[in-house]
């Protein structure tokens, strides 16, 4: 025998307004947050060529001692490109000694993957449930 | 979407039922999908060269490209059968469920605004340097990040016809300029403005790499792939238009197809360019690297028309995602998966301008943060997320109702490759953001896992079970 169709409750206005604040603040705790406060940027560090030497005044400018556009592996028509954007051997060392962490720990990794495996198997599995009432409600009455 | 089927999903109470415009054509997907998309040859696409050097993001632009190639033929099939508002999550409400279908619109609805953030991002940056290059420096960017968000959503307001034609327009003379800046460069004449040898011949340390030219080795040109996403992003938007087209069994495709030519010749160029003419540590962080080209190149009309053009492709792309974004919310209203509020059609312009106006405090906080790596890598992460589900939908919807069993728009070819293909390289993409972005990675799943539970233990209650079924199928094989 068929199954009543199911009726759901009506909203008033104060629960849809709510929930739509919810959905904002959900955004802004879990994504913007962690932006503005720098907890989920890139992984960077700074390696410096043999012989140069870093420095960070207190007004945060950085002053490399030591680079030269040989030692920062940079040819002379790249010395040129550089120069032509404005940059010296200074202001280009800052760039070019930065470079991505790519070292990660396996446990760090296993985490991961097993977050997005289970979020998925969480979707697809309480999906089929619910898809079977819709197909249900849909077809058998 | 039928008016039968479209009455049945809307609130039985509403008095009467408004649709959606039928007014688009070919052109209009093109630009709907090319207009979203070609930002990222404009920039974005460079932070591969950061992660992988110059090789490593062409080599990500060829591998990214064919998961692109494989999401376009899925897409085409799903959407050309399932012509509905909504794309994608309309396509999961019909082949897999009511959780998954949640999780793919607010897929599409985050990839958008933040595409659109970092659009907006990027036009109150061009400003600034403009005006810097006109001699007034320290011009503050967020008022322009502010206006272009609430001019762009006046415009989608206003009606799609209009947007998207507008879109059409700008999108054609960004394309052009890519093309006119090639030529400017003088492509047949190696060493005289490109030079492509020199600026190749990379040194890798090492300790990160022992092969020439990849300073980070082939771990780079894997994490390449995380930003190699940014050639394309979007292009699957076209299906946001499903119940706006005048032929969806034929505009969909053939506006996707060759949106796909379009961004694959795009970004062969917009590589070739900026590889030959800037150096790899710089072009790995630059705000807008076509445009620091046609600085390079010494040419004032070069470089006003590349100025003009990163505006131009920027405000494209905000205004598709504007407009794909809210027709993705405003279904999810409609569905009630999110309050009824946002499912609200104008009575005059027939837009869904509640969903439009609620999108707007997010783009222009995003926008003003400034970080336009971490906005793009947020919006990167959203449409993974869709593009892992595009295979298990695509099998899910053949299984339940194979060939012959209803009309299809179109028949992807070589089925289940393009959907293994895809699976795979979605996987190492994930891995690629986890390289180096891994926080990002976490904190987006939780926002998802979050959302989910809030779905499943609160909003679900408030969801007509079988009215979210609203094709005329046959009963699907198995259920």
């Amino acid at each position: 025998m068929a199954k009543a169709k199911y009726q759901p409750p009506k909203q008033g206005v104060v629960g849809q307004i709510i929930d739509a604040l919810l959905v904002l603040i959900a955004v802004f705790l879990a994504l913007w947050v962690p932006l503005v406060f720098n907890l989920a940027g890139a992984s960077t560090r700074t390696i410096l060529p043999a012989g140069v030497t870093q420095e960070t005044a207190a007004d945060g400018t950085v002053t490399f001692t030591g680079a030269t556009w040989e030692n920062l592996g940079q040819n002379a028509t790249m010395q040129k490109q550089w120069e032509a954007l404005g940059y010296d051997v200074n202001s280009a060392a800052a760039l070019i000694t930065q470079w991505f962490d790519y070292s990660f720990n396996w446990s760090m990794l296993l985490l991961t993957a097993a977050v997005i495996i289970g979020y998925f198997l969480f979707l697809l599995v309480y999906s089929d449930k619910e898809y079977k009432e819709v197909i249900a409600e849909k077809f058998d009455r | 979407m039928s008016d039968v089927a479209l009455k049945q999903a809307a609130d039985q109470t509403t008095p009467s039922v408004i649709n959606l415009k039928k007014v688009l054509g070919p052109a209009h997907v093109w630009a709907l999908g090319v207009g979203i998309v070609l930002v990222g040859e404009f920039m974005g696409w460079n932070f591969s060269v950061g992660k992988g050097g110059a090789y490593g993001s062409l080599i990500a632009c060829w591998v990214v490209g064919l998961l692109y190639t494989c999401v376009a033929m899925i897409d085409s099939e799903i959407t050309s059968t399932v012509a509905a508002a909504g794309g994608q999550y309309a396509q999961a409400k019909h082949t897999t469920g009511p959780l998954m279908a949640f999780n793919v619109g607010l897929y599409l609805v985050m990839a958008y605004t933040m595409l659109e953030a970092a659009d907006v991002l990027v036009i109150g940056d061009l400003v600034t340097m403009g005006a810097e290059e006109l001699g007034r420096p320290g011009v503050d960017p967020h008022p322009f990040v502010f206006f272009m968000v609430a001019a762009l959503a006046f415009l989608n307001y206003r009606g799609v016809f209009m947007a998207l034609s507008v879109n059409f327009l700008i999108t054609a003379v960004a394309f052009v300029s890519i093309i006119i800046l090639w030529v400017g460069v003088h492509p047949f004449s190696p060493g005289e403005i490109t030079q492509h040898a020199e600026m190749l011949a990379i040194q890798p340390l090492p300790e990160l790499s022992n092969v020439p030219g990849l300073p980070y080795g082939w771990m780079g040109v894997l994490a390449s792939f995380q930003f190699g996403i940014w050639y394309y992003l979007g292009i699957e938007g076209t299906c946001q238009a499903a119940e706006e087209v005048r032929s969806a069994g034929r505009s969909l495709p053939l506006g996707t197809m060759t949106g796909m030519i379009t961004l694959l010749i795009a970004a062969a160029l917009t590589w070739w360019i900026c590889a030959g003419m800037l150096p790899w540590d710089y072009l790995g962080q630059a705000l807008a690297p076509l445009y620091d080209a046609s600085k390079m190149s010494g040419s004032t009309f070069l470089h006003v028309l590349l100025w003009v053009a990163t505006v131009f492709s920027a405000t494209a792309s905000a205004n598709g995602c504007i407009n794909d974004a809210s027709r993705a919310w405003f279904s999810m209203g409609r569905d009630r998966y999110l309050p009824q509020w946002f499912s609200a059609v104008h009575p005059k312009y027939r837009t869904p301008y509640r969903s439009i106006l609620f999108l707007i405090p997010i783009a222009v906080a995003f926008g003003f943060t400034g970080l336009l790596a971490q906005t793009i890598t947020f919006s990167i992460l959203s449409g993974l997320l869709g593009y892992t589900f595009m295979p298990i939908n695509v099998m899910k919807f053949r299984r339940k109702w194979p060939l012959g069993t209803i009309k299809r728009g179109y028949v992807h070819p070589g089925h289940p490759i393009p959907a293994i293909v895809l699976f795979i390289l979605c996987v190492a993409t994930l891995f690629a953001v986890f390289l180096g972005f891994g926080a990002q990675l976490l904190a987006m799943m939780m926002f998802y896992i979050l959302a989910s539970i809030w779905f499943v233990f609160h909003r679900y209650k408030y969801v007509r079970r079988g009215d979210q079924f609203t094709m005329a199928w046959p009963r699907p094989r198995g259920y």
